[in-house]
């Protein structure tokens, strides 16, 4: 074997004409330019790898940049006003009340999860917990954002098993509780499936903690697991790279995750913070040690100096441009007082947990690595990890869209028989995306840590974070490619409104928003003007509510060939709740109880479910979104649910009323009587209207007999609509749909939770 | 009273059975799997996890930390032991329970509100119950599947040493359905499922009467200290 002598800074400036392999890189040749003009030089092999992960899109943002700034502009004070950390953390920091503060953020981790279901979909669950622990914050529940192809396709079952038990495996072996997410399935994305994990984390406010390295003299430790050879490359080559058919296997770029290294590494970074042992600290991720010494030094001192000898290595004959890019898993970066670091290794040692210094921050403006002796890397950090180029790409309104949105499902005939609605009924409520995901959730442990308070197949996840008070979050995350896909504006905002209504719905206020903005190749001008037009809803949309965004992430080059994914903004939307005893189930228990219907209803079916499932169309133009409305409901369910006068509330979404009211059946299994005609004449619909539109800003409540009087004069006082439709009956065994149809709850159980069972094995117990 | 709760590296649900000790009337103390001293505990609960990564197999590598020498000692004095889940495994791994747990027959990990009928309250762990009791409480598991020799079997079921036994569903095609067993002294008591997240209203499984209302486990811990108590 021949010793690979890197490339140092000497040999760089002797060498100016050496052939770089920059395209293989990655870099285009502008941008390889670019860094030459920067250091003066060309840049040393090492530089060059840094470089090129660091400016690839995954990690510098270089595409969306220019369109993202609007969630930092289009805010009030107000909606900052509990902001601790805002983006540009690891993760976004909201103040909860009681002293208490949470993090959280979601994040994708699409392309690794195709190539490697598995371990793709777990390592992704592990990313996003590190950047929660960075913070400073104990991680306390997980939630994830699946889509997969087409529910009858080949490869789906091999991509949904792997998925799912990559994250059952690594989020279990955690200790995390798993308490929602969504799933859908459509053709779009075969051959590119969307794996967005969510993590929310809990810290008292003195324990926050950040990324920079400040403080001359103080020494860089890199602990956890070893650097090993997997996931070279990882970020650039698979994120900002197009699938391309008959390309070579990518498998050696996926990343292997183990759980039980972090579960480890999470005890231990806690007892660090709490023995106040770490200035500073950052997780490894995409891009490993470049950027986590890049962005440390950047956004600290702005200088640091590495001995790259001292990285503990898993595979002794990695080359040092090899170690620097590493995305090894399970590894975090800390900055620790020298007076500290003995403290330090010894929680390390406790943990069995392997740690070494390799440096210390300087106030130079550079970040210079050493090995062997040789310098391999001297730049100003700034240029890595913040100064990259940024595109403002061109834009194009698609071709196609005018006539998408001319083709309406108003051509479909509506039926007015019985036997023909209760048919649509069921063939809505059977479809994959409208399906009960217990095959998939019941991989999953939501018990873990006794916390948790609301889990699928509740509208929203809740957890408890103060034991004594029961100050609480809840989340939910939303996104309808169908709906952006005919209007990618109106479409982020609906998975924002969405996510908010599911959030109210349980009785939180909602508070803050992080997103994953998983979209087709920024190279096309389509795909760009949809992207654009997505940013700029959701951050109108997040001002108009008043929450802000905290952070996120974004996920271009989802496509095969030539096919973009619709496009599909994950929403997530955190709120507070100041005890979880007042939560509100998506499901009815007692008997007697008077249904409420909260809003009115329009026709609406645009990109419905019933669209999909009843005719496979997509067409027309999405729901109408109104803020006001929105608002004034949230407001009401929060209200009621405080002063505990609703016993259930459920959103109704996709599948409209109709997926509402069988919800609200199947929580618990008790039956109900619903009257559909008071809406139609009310709102002037027709019946498939009523039972089908998506028209936002409505929910389904459930209210005691003795608390009638008092729920009707509040919605009076806060202006809500609202429409007695039915009422509960634990004896009938059935939802009676009256003057129309009834079904028995068996049978709506078979088949809403019957879907995915039948593709992909049975449910124990089920 | 004081009851113990051993960390092992991977340990999931220690905080839950603190938590579950303290709910139940306890003082729960926090042990270290690294520290062969039991600090004077009275009982102690191996938790449910993944110790060690659940590598060679599960419990292992745990039945071989330096407290379990302590804790094989105190088990063979008398003292209370409970293991879940990965601590049934542990205890397994030690000799303390007979038998073996292997993958689940379906091969996933399954999360489930199991039905159990209590097969023998004459243990320190189980006397809070009544014979033949129906309980409910969550399971979650990837290899929880009761194995054991004919011989094995034959004696487990002949001396009543069956513990718990699932309901109405085999969750993961554990042998006769055992789902958690005892030793013959009645003191060491092992099973899959988690007592300890179904003590608290509000945050167990569904019952009936309430969402999340179910509290069938804190019996559990309730026993232990009675029995302490008594002796």
């Amino acid at each position: 074997m021949t010793e690979h002598i890197p490339d140092t800074v000497e040999n760089a400036a002797a060498t100016p004409d050496k052939d770089q392999p920059f395209g293989l890189l990655g870099l285009k040749p502008d941008e390889y330019q670019q860094i030459r003009e920067i250091l003066g030089r060309r840049p040393t092999s090492g530089e060059l790898a840094m470089y090129s992960v660091m400016w690839s899109e995954h990690c510098s943002y270089k595409s969306s940049k220019v369109h993202l700034r609007q969630f930092g502009q289009k805010v009030t004070p107000e909606m900052t006003k509990n902001l601790m950390v805002g983006m540009g953390e690891n993760a976004g920091v909201v103040d909860i009340g009681e002293g208490w503060a949470v993090t959280f953020k979601i994040e994708s981790h699409n392309h690794p999860s195709y190539i490697e279901p598995f371990q793709g979909a777990a390592t992704g669950i592990g990313g996003i917990v590190r950047d929660i622990i960075s913070m400073g914050a104990r991680p306390v529940a997980v939630m994830d954002a699946l889509r997969f192809g087409a529910i009858d396709h080949p490869d789906t079952s091999r991509v949904v098993n792997g998925v799912v038990g990559g994250i059952s495996f690594y989020g279990n072996c955690l200790g995390l509780p798993n308490i929602g997410g969504e799933t859908w399935f459509d053709p779009v994305y075969q051959a590119n499936p969307l794996v967005n994990a969510l993590a929310v984390g809990a810290l008292r406010h003195e324990d926050l903690h950040l990324a920079n390295a400040k403080g001359v003299g103080n020494l860089v430790v890199l602990f956890g697991a070893r650097t090993g050879g997997d996931g070279i490359g990882g970020a650039s080559i698979l994120a900002s790279d197009t699938f391309a058919e008959g390309g070579p296997t990518k498998r050696p770029a996926v990343q292997v995750g183990d759980p039980f290294a972090e579960k480890v590494l999470i005890e231990c970074c806690l007892e660090l913070f709490a023995g106040d042992c770490v200035e500073g600290i950052q997780d490894l991720g995409a891009a490993g040690i470049s950027c986590a010494t890049s962005e440390l030094a950047a956004n600290g001192d702005g200088g640091m100096f590495i001995t790259l000898d001292n990285v503990l290595l898993r595979d002794p004959t990695l080359t040092a441009e090899e170690i620097l890019i590493s995305e090894s898993q399970e590894r975090m970066m800390a900055i620790v007082r020298p007076d500290k670091i003995d403290a330090f290794l010894a929680v390390t040692t406790k943990w069995d947990v392997e740690a070494s210094v390799l440096g210390e921050v300087t106030d130079s403006g550079r970040l210079i690595i050493e090995w062997k002796g040789q310098t391999i890397v001297d730049v100003d950090p700034r240029t890595v990890a913040i100064d990259g180029p940024v595109y403002n790409r061109p834009m194009e309104y698609p071709a196609w869209l005018d006539a998408l949105q001319a083709d309406s499902p108003a051509k479909f005939p509506r039926s007015t028989d019985g036997d023909e609605l209760k048919k649509q009924f069921l063939a809505v409520l059977g479809s994959p995306n409208e399906a009960d995901t217990d095959w998939i959730t019941n991989q999953y442990d939501y018990y873990v840590m006794g916390n948790t308070a609301l889990h699928t197949p509740d509208g929203a996840g809740m957890i408890r974070i103060d034991e004594v008070s029961g100050l609480g979050v809840a989340l939910a995350t939303d996104a309808n490619g169908r709906y952006c896909q005919l209007d990618p504006y109106v479409g982020a905002q609906l998975a924002l409104v969405e996510s908010y209504r599911n959030v109210a719905s349980c009785g939180a206020t909602p508070l803050a928003v992080s997103d994953c903005l998983n979209f087709g190749s920024p190279e096309n001008p389509e795909v760009m003007w949809q992207f654009a037009r997505a940013v700029e809803g959701l951050a109108d949309g997040c001002l108009e509510l008043g929450i802000p965004v905290t952070g996120g992430n974004v996920s271009f080059y989802n496509q095969t060939g030539d096919v973009p994914i619709h496009p599909t903004p994950v929403v997530a939307v955190m709120g507070s709740i100041d005890n979880v005893a007042r939560r509100l189930p998506s499901g009815w228990q007692d008997d007697g109880e008077n249904l409420y219907l909260l809003g009115v209803s329009a026709d609406e079916l645009g990109g419905s479910a019933w669209a999909g499932a009843v005719h496979d169309h997509l067409g027309g133009v999405p729901p109408r979104v109104d803020f006001t409305a929105e608002k004034e409901l949230a407001g009401l369910l929060g209200a009621a649910a405080h002063e505990g006068i609703v016993t259930c509330a459920v959103d109704l979404g996709t599948g409209g009323f109709t997926r509402a009211v069988a919800d609200g059946v199947l929580r618990f299994g008790v039956g109900a009587r619903v009257w559909i005609d008071e809406i139609v004449s009310r709102d002037g619909v027709d019946v498939t209207a009523a039972l089908f539109s998506e028209t936002q800003a409505r929910a389904l409540v459930s209210v005691a007999r003795e608390d009638d009087v008092k729920f009707r004069g509040l919605c009076d006082g806060r202006h809500v609509p609202v429409l007695r439709v039915g009422v509960t009956d634990k004896q009938s065994g059935e939802l009676e749909i009256q003057g129309q149809f009834s079904i028995a709850i068996d049978q709506l159980s078979s088949v809403h939770r019957g879907t995915l069972p039948a593709h992909f094995g049975p449910v124990v117990g089920g | 009273m004081r009851v113990g709760v051993i960390t092992f590296p991977g340990s999931l649900d220690d905080r839950d059975a603190l938590r579950a000790i303290k709910l139940a009337g306890g003082d729960p103390v926090a042990l270290w799997h690294g520290d062969p001293d039991l600090h004077g505990v009275d009982a102690i609960v191996l938790p449910g996890g993944f110790s060690y990564g659940d590598y060679l197999r599960c419990g292992a590598i745990a039945a071989h930390s330096p407290i379990m020498s302590e804790v094989v000692d105190a088990a063979n004095k008398g003292m209370p032991i409970l293991g879940i889940c990965n601590g049934f495994q542990t205890l397994v791994e030690a000799h303390l329970l007979a038998g073996g747990l292997i993958r689940n027959d379906h091969g996933t990990f399954i999360r489930r509100d199991q039905k159990l009928r209590v097969e023998n309250i004459d243990t320190v762990w189980t006397s809070g119950y009544t014979q033949g009791q129906e309980i409910t409480i969550p399971l979650k598991n990837g290899e929880g599947g009761f194995i054991a020799d004919d011989e094995t079997l034959k004696q487990l079921e002949g001396d009543g040493l069956v513990a718990f036994r699932y309901l109405e569903v085999n969750p993961n095609g554990s042998l006769n359905d055992i789902a958690g067993i005892r030793n013959a002294r009645g003191n060491v008591v092992g099973l899959m499922p988690h007592p300890e997240h179904a003590v608290e209203p509000g945050f167990g499984p569904d019952t009936p009467a309430a969402m999340s209302s179910g509290t069938d486990g804190l019996a559990m811990f309730q026993s232990v200290l009675a029995a302490t108590v008594l002796s």
